[in-house]
């Protein structure tokens, strides 16, 4: 199982290790520094690496790699899974992941990796255990902790460990009560040149609040379940229900958690919410190219597009860009030739446009790569698959809480080649 | 107040510092000495010297500072071993303690201090943790068995343990069941002989209820386990599946892939014409396409996997062309391509997208991706050869044929996008794979060569090199038809620098040098530099200029002396690598003596037909193939090694196989000897060798013949001596050089193309076919199968034959429409006794209006098994140029007796009475003349044997056995009488559904 983990910076420091079993020298790292040097770019290093003795295996979030090393063969999705965890409990522990936090909070961090794993098996990786376990540190309790002489970990049995809703505790007290779904679908579509559509899919995602006194038992059913091609469910859903009927039927975790996942594949079509016309020429043995982009919308059923971002890695070439925008601001990094460009919304009786000129290295040959556009937009309420949830009932307490459920649809990787 | 405060130091030295705060009498002092020292001890400083005083804090009832000082002891207990027993009474005390969390805690924390004196005073707190009545104490307990194992294994087993271990798979608390399957898979990896998860069905009912309601993880090390084991029958693995099957909407990646496992090994049990294997196929693959939105983490392992099953779907597709796969065939990915019957075919076109690159995918991604790409481009053309799993996708792969623009522009147009990103890697890449794409897919082949043209055009120097490759490779496959691009090449030639451009280049020049007009000066460039050269390229330069010589001889003599000079001659300079190279000189030798005796056996040899090129590249060889099917998503999985190449220690690693489909037919059969005769039929499947050899030696060979300079080489070797003298030139004469290539064009199948190294094979051919002639089995007549009005005008009739074991069909085409038909190809679909055809549909020539072709369609039987009613049904497709037609036809069992189906005497005997007797059936074959001798002699040469003859009252009782070709015995008493026309047949056979379609093989027999 999982040996040891190794926590790495971006500049190739390990801040932090943590040993499950036998102490695995840190020596091991070399490998992976020298997989790292390969790669020109940080999400470029593979995520698995065999060494003579043992395999490395690393994500990289918030520019730390997590690098846990492993002995026998274990199935390196497990691996993966359990970083990603990882990363996730620190987020929520810290609320942000960063280098500085962890090691402000060393000893938490390593409190909570020994109770994630045992001899290298998860033990308790949900983030309501875990905290009953080891309490997160506010600045409140670390005042009162010093005063009293209380300490961060508990000392009762978390209650939800062993019971058959684990994923519950008992004994939830709500003044008001309140269940929130948020329905939150993104586009991952790529665009060729003259606009049509390469390949479009939509992730989709049910985030809950629910905050109930009790042990409530909630059904959630769709005006057209069949939409969603791919699910994957909160353990706390039954799955028999959902094959038998297509209604979700679950008694939900306490807070905030996601209830479903779906996938609406290339099969159906999907909208796609809106166009970028682009003219952009390079011109061989001159000092100056065009640049126009012109964002609007399309399909996107009447509702406002907003928090729309224009971002494009430039070609070398490029030295600098003047342009102007109908609206928004932009800016190009001469260094990174990153453009960027925030829109806001778009106001279709006035298409945002962004046009000008680019200054190109002299001599050099017209790039023979155009620039990718990455696009990010946000339309509310609405699903763009057009996924409606019918109903939200209630069984077995008798309070009568407050429902609501939100749509939102953004834009995933949203690619416009040109 | 954060941590961060512990890592500031003081001058007077940290370690003095804080051993003075360790040894304070306030316990809050104490808490933060602790912390401090933890700080130090995660970011690797040596804190161990601390040692007694932090052990001393450890008789605490503050638990954060109990945990703290636990922590500690883990990390530093090794080096401090004497010390480390100080610990002991505390964690002994502390499993008692009333609190389950502490107890857990002290059970968790002795198994993590690997000590030896340490594990001894363990066991007995171990074994009352065991028993706990805290179901929490018990699944923590559980591990710590596993870590004991670990520092000392040989404790664990003597102290029962491992028994008690196994106790806990029938737990009440699915937690618990998890961690005790967890503990023994690792207990058991290290032992593999050991049968410590000896599963049974009881507790694999255990376990699949555990798995319901256990955590993630504790899902994964369940389906793992469930992965192992091998039901005992069909219905037991359609149970199972049942049960697994939600585990694919788990949120967990690593439980979708695990839980995919187990479904793709047992669903090799399960009958394919089971409703529920269609719905479970169906089921299958939208998880795996929805890990493809994942992390690139995921996303990576994810894709490894697709690509071992996208291989083994295309090897199950093309047993014939290469190696016979003993096991069913998955056609799994089939459903990826067609999971939804009721669609058009443009899904097949959609699921290929999932596969398109995006601009900001990391490399191993991008690289990942367009492997599987071309793989699955290559799909598209192989209708001609693949037999797949049913009508539906059958009909489609046809259609893909005929339509290639469903693959064409898209995919291309995608492949041209990512030859201009900026990665060198992934676009060397992906300028092959328009290479490869030309190569399976004909009809896209004109589109690829123009697309390279445009990438060439961009002069990106290495954009251009790799076109250059592959356009040889086209050139190879597609000859006399691409040559105007020549000019264009030319114009490349001085920006050309790495080997293998350079080889391609030369290989183009020499090979059309007729129509190049300054092909001499061209290859004379090269020459100057001749010794500087990697032997790649001077090997091809050699081939080259002589193939030049043969074909303008009057301008190149100089230039061809030149080069033999340079080739056979040492360089002048000894530190030019490879300047002595004996494959060189060897070459440059036989070329030489080739040429000056006798110049038209070299240019047979020379300017020989070359065989054909591969299509598939880089496969995993099929036993392996196999194997990595069963680890899938696990390390091996993404290595596409099997894990005892990579995992330490050299621990044996139990080989994993696939288990036999029990095919309906066969279901009477016990279930142990099923399994056994899937390994034995493993074996044989070990030779593939030869595809890959002829793989590589194209490769390394891209020039003359394939035939031509290894037996050059070989020859050689045995002249050696005698180099120069007249040995050569006997040795040319007695062995006669032109005579393999002519059997390389002779052999049609390109399966043959190794043989001709042995030079009297064509006498082997002779003979077997003279043997064939001699004892064949019953041919019926040819009967109409496809009549002209069915099938625009194409008429095919036939019938099947068996001679000295192998099949074929014998068809006759004829053309009875107005206009010409070209572009035949069959196909089968799944059968009951797997039939498939053993090469491709051969009609050399274009049917001309009412003109005739007959030919023999060579049979195998290692295709995929459908049980067909009536059992012996074969459907066919049939392409032409004109549209798909389809029809069936029945099969004269006979041809499906094998020649090896003697039973022995004594054997006969047992297996009659071993037979129950409900699976006997009697029939009456009327008016057949002949006498009992007679009978004998014909059954005989129809492969039913005569075991034994015996006369009862007055009747001669034949009994007789015979074998078919799927290793179904059956055995058979023949009753007749003199004098009365009538015979009794009666049959036994484990299969009982043939006995019918026997009895009708015998009646065919002996009337004819």
């Amino acid at each position: 199982m999982i040996h040891s983990l190794f926590l790495i910076n971006s500049s190739g420091d390990i801040f932090l290790e943590k040993h499950w079993k036998s102490v695995v020298s840190r020596s091991v790292c070399d490998y992976f520094f020298e997989a790292q040097e390969r790669a020109t770019e940080a999400e470029n290093v593979p995520p698995v690496i065999p060494t003579p003795h043992h395999y490395l295996l690393s994500v990289y979030r918030h520019k730390i790699f997590f690098v846990a090393v492993i002995q026998t063969e274990v199935p390196p999705l497990f691996v993966i899974e359990f970083l990603h965890r990882v990363v996730d409990t620190f987020q929520d522990y810290f609320g942000v992941c960063s280098e500085p936090v962890i090691k402000d909070n060393v000893v938490v961090v390593y409190e909570v990796l020994e109770e994630m794993l045992d001899n290298g098996f998860p033990l308790a990786t949900e983030s309501n255990i875990l905290k009953e376990l080891i309490k997160p540190p506010t600045i409140l309790r670390t005042v009162v902790n010093t005063i009293t002489g209380s300490t961060n970990v508990g000392d009762q049995l978390p209650t939800g460990q062993l019971s058959v809703v684990p994923w519950r505790r008992t004994g939830v007290k709500y003044t008001n009560n309140e269940a929130y779904f948020d329905v939150v679908e993104e586009i991952d579509a790529i665009i060729d040149k003259s606009g049509s559509t390469v390949t479009a899919e939509i992730q989709g995602v049910i985030d809950a609040c629910v905050k109930l006194t009790g042990m409530p038992d909630l059904t959630l059913s769709f005006m057209n379940p069949r939409l969603l091609d791919d699910v994957s469910f909160h353990p706390c859903v039954r799955f028999k229900r959902w094959e038998s009927e297509r209604i979700l039927s679950f008694i939900p975790p306490d807070g905030n958690f996601r209830l479903l996942s779906y996938h609406v594949s290339a099969q159906n079509l999907v909208a796609i919410p809106v166009y970028v016309k682009h003219s952009i020429s390079f011109r061989d043995s001159s000092s100056l190219g065009r640049f126009e982009i012109t964002v609007g919308p399309k399909q996107s059923m009447g509702k406002t597009i907003e928090g729309v971002t224009v971002t494009s890695q430039m070609p070398k070439g490029v030295l600098n860009m003047s342009l102007t925008p109908s609206q928004g601001t932009h800016t190009f990094d001469p260094v990174t030739k990153m453009l960027s460009w925030d829109v806001g919304k778009i106001n279709p009786q006035k298409l945002p446009s962004l046009k000008g000129t680019m200054s190109l290295q002299v001599g050099a040959s017209k790039p023979d790569e155009n620039p990718t556009i990455n696009l990010q937009f946000k339309i509310q309420q609405l699903a763009i698959s057009g996924l409606k949830v019918n109903r939200l009932d209630m069984y077995g307490e008798k309070y009568k809480p407050f429902k609501g459920i939100k749509y939102m649809t953004k834009a995933g990787k949203f690619q416009v080649r040109t | 107040m954060t941590d961060s405060k512990y890592f500031t130091t003081t001058k007077k030295g940290e370690i003095f510092e804080l051993k003075a705060e360790l040894n304070s009498d306030k316990k809050e002092k104490k808490k933060e000495a602790v912390k401090k020292v933890i700080a130090s001890m995660t970011v690797g400083k040596d804190v161990s010297a601390l040692f007694p005083d932090v052990v001393n804090c450890m008789q605490t009832d503050n638990l954060e500072l109990k945990k703290l000082v636990y922590l500690y002891l883990m990390n530093y207990a090794k080096s401090q071993p004497d010390m480390a027993i100080m610990a002991v009474n505390t964690f002994v005390k502390d499993c008692e303690d009333p609190n389950p969390l502490i107890r857990a805690l002290a059970v968790r924390t002795m198994g993590c201090i690997r000590v030896d004196k340490i594990t001894e005073y363990l066991c007995e707190p171990l074994r009352k943790c065991l028993k706990d009545e805290d179901p929490y104490v018990r699944k923590t307990a559980a591990v710590c068995v596993a870590k004991l194992h670990d520092i000392n294994a040989q404790l664990v087993e003597d102290q029962g343990f491992l028994d008690t271990l196994k106790d806990l798979i029938s737990d009440s608390n699915p937690m618990v069941v998890a961690n005790a399957v967890a503990a023994l898979s690792e207990i058991a990896e290290s032992h593999p002989s050991s049968n410590l998860l000896d599963l049974n069905p009881q507790s694999i009912n255990k376990l699949l209820t555990a798995l319901n309601e256990c955590t993630e993880w504790g899902q994964i090390f369940i389906l793992d386990c469930l992965a192992n084991y091998m039901p005992k029958d069909d219905r037991e693995a359609q149970s199972i599946c049942e049960r697994v099957t939600p585990r694919l909407s788990h949120a967990n990646s690593a439980v979708v892939l695990s839980a995919v496992k187990v479904l793709m090994k047992f669903m090799e049990m399960l009958s394919k014409d089971l409703d529920y294997y269609g719905t479970l196929l169906k089921k299958l693959a939208p998880p795996l396409v929805t890990l493809l939105s994942a992390e690139p983490e995921l996303q990576y392992v994810a894709l490894r996997n697709i690509n071992l099953i996208v291989q083994k779907r295309y090897r199950d597709q093309h047993p014939a062309q290469e190696f016979p796969l003993p096991c069913g065939p998955y056609g799994f990915f089939s459903v990826l391509w067609a999971s939804r019957p009721t669609t058009r075919p443009e899904i097949l076109k959609h699921e290929m997208k999932v596969f398109f690159v995006k601009y900001n995918d990391p490399i191993y991604v991008k690289l990942e991706k367009l492997d599987i790409m071309i793989r699955l481009a290559s799909q598209a053309n192989i209708a001609q050869a693949s037999r797949e799993c049913n009508l539906m996708t059958f009909s489609w792969t046809i259609l893909y044929l005929s339509n290639p623009f469903l693959f064409g522009p898209q995919v291309l147009a995608e492949l041209k996008e990512y030859a201009t990103e900026v990665d060198v890697d992934f676009v060397r890449k992906a300028v092959r794979a328009i290479g490869r794409c030309a190569i399976k897919v004909e009809q896209s082949a004109e589109r690829c060569v123009s697309t390279l043209l445009d990438l060439i055009q961009t002069k990106v120097n290495y954009v251009v090199q790799e076109a250059i490759v592959v356009i040889k490779d086209i050139f190879r496959k597609y000859p006399n038809k691409y040559e105007s691009v020549i000019a264009t090449l030319c114009e490349n030639l001085d920006s050309l620098d790495e080997p293998e451009a350079r080889a391609a280049m030369i290989w183009i020049v020499g090979e059309y040098a007729e129509r190049i007009d300054n092909a001499d000066e061209l290859l004379e460039s090269f020459l100057e530099g001749f010794h500087d050269e990697s032997t790649q390229v001077q090997l091809q330069l050699l081939t080259a200029i002589v193939k030049l010589f043969l074909k303008k001889p009057t301008e190149t003599q100089e230039l061809v002396q030149q080069v033999l000079s340079l080739a056979t001659q040492a360089s002048p300079t000894p530190p030019h690598k490879d300047s002595d190279n004996p494959d060189l000189r060897d070459r440059g030798y036989i070329y030489w003596r080739l040429l000056s005796t006798d110049p038209v056996a070299a240019k047979e040899v020379v300017l020989a037909e070359k065989p054909l090129i591969s299509e598939e590249t880089d496969l995993i060889e099929p036993t392996l193939l196999d194997e990595l099917i069963c680890y899938i998503g696990t390390l091996a999985s993404v290595y596409h090694k099997p894990p005892n190449a990579f995992v330490e220690g050299g621990r044996g690693v139990v080989h994993k196989s696939l288990p036999p489909r029990t095919a309906s037919s066969e279901s009477t059969e016990s279930p142990e000897t099923a399994p056994a005769g899937a390994a034995s039929g493993d074996q044989p499947d070990v030779i593939p060798a030869q595809g890959d050899l002829l793989g590589d030696l194209l490769n390394l060979d891209l020039g003359p013949p394939v035939s031509g300079p290894p037996l050059a080489a070989s020859s050689v070797q045995m002249g050696a001596v005698d180099l120069l003298g007249g040995g050569l030139d006997s040795l040319i004469g007695d062995t006669n050089f032109g005579a393999p290539p002519a059997a390389v064009t002779t052999a049609a199948a390109p399966a043959r193309l190794g043989a001709p190294i042995s030079s009297g094979l064509s006498d082997l051919f002779d003979l077997t076919s003279g043997v064939g002639t001699l004892s064949g089995s019953y041919v019926a007549p040819k009967a109409v199968w496809l009549p002209a009005m069915k099938a625009k005008g194409l008429e095919i009739s036939g019938t099947f034959t068996r001679q000295v074991g192998s099949i074929s069909m014998d068809l006759q085409l004829t053309n009875k429409a107005l206009q010409v038909m070209t572009d035949f190809a069959i196909q089968f679909n799944r059968n009951s006794f797997g039939l498939a055809p053993a090469a491709p549909l051969q009609v050399h020539a274009p049917l001309s209006p009412n003109q005739t072709v007959e030919l023999s369609l060579p049979l195998n039987t290692v295709g995929s098994v459908m049980k067909m009613e009536p059992l012996n049904n074969l459907q066919v497709a049939v392409k032409n140029n004109i549209d798909v037609f389809y029809f069936s036809t029945l099969y004269p069992l006979h041809v499906l007796f094998v020649e090896d189906g003697k039973m022995d005497r004594q054997m006969f005997l047992a297996t009659w009475k071993d037979i129950p007797n409900e699976n006997e059936a009697q029939f009456q074959i009327r008016d057949c003349p002949l006498n009992t001798e007679a009978a004998s002699n014909k059954l005989q040469s129809s492969n039913i044997f005569t075991v034994a003859k015996r006369n009862v009252e007055g009747q001669d009782m034949l009994y007789q056995s015979l074998k078919l070709t799927n290793g179904i015995w059956v055995l058979a008493e023949l009753r007749i009488q003199p004098g009365n026309p009538n015979f009794t047949l009666s049959l036994k056979c484990r299969a009982p559904e043939v006995s019918q379609h026997v009895s009708q093989a015998y009646e065919t027999i002996l009337k004819n």
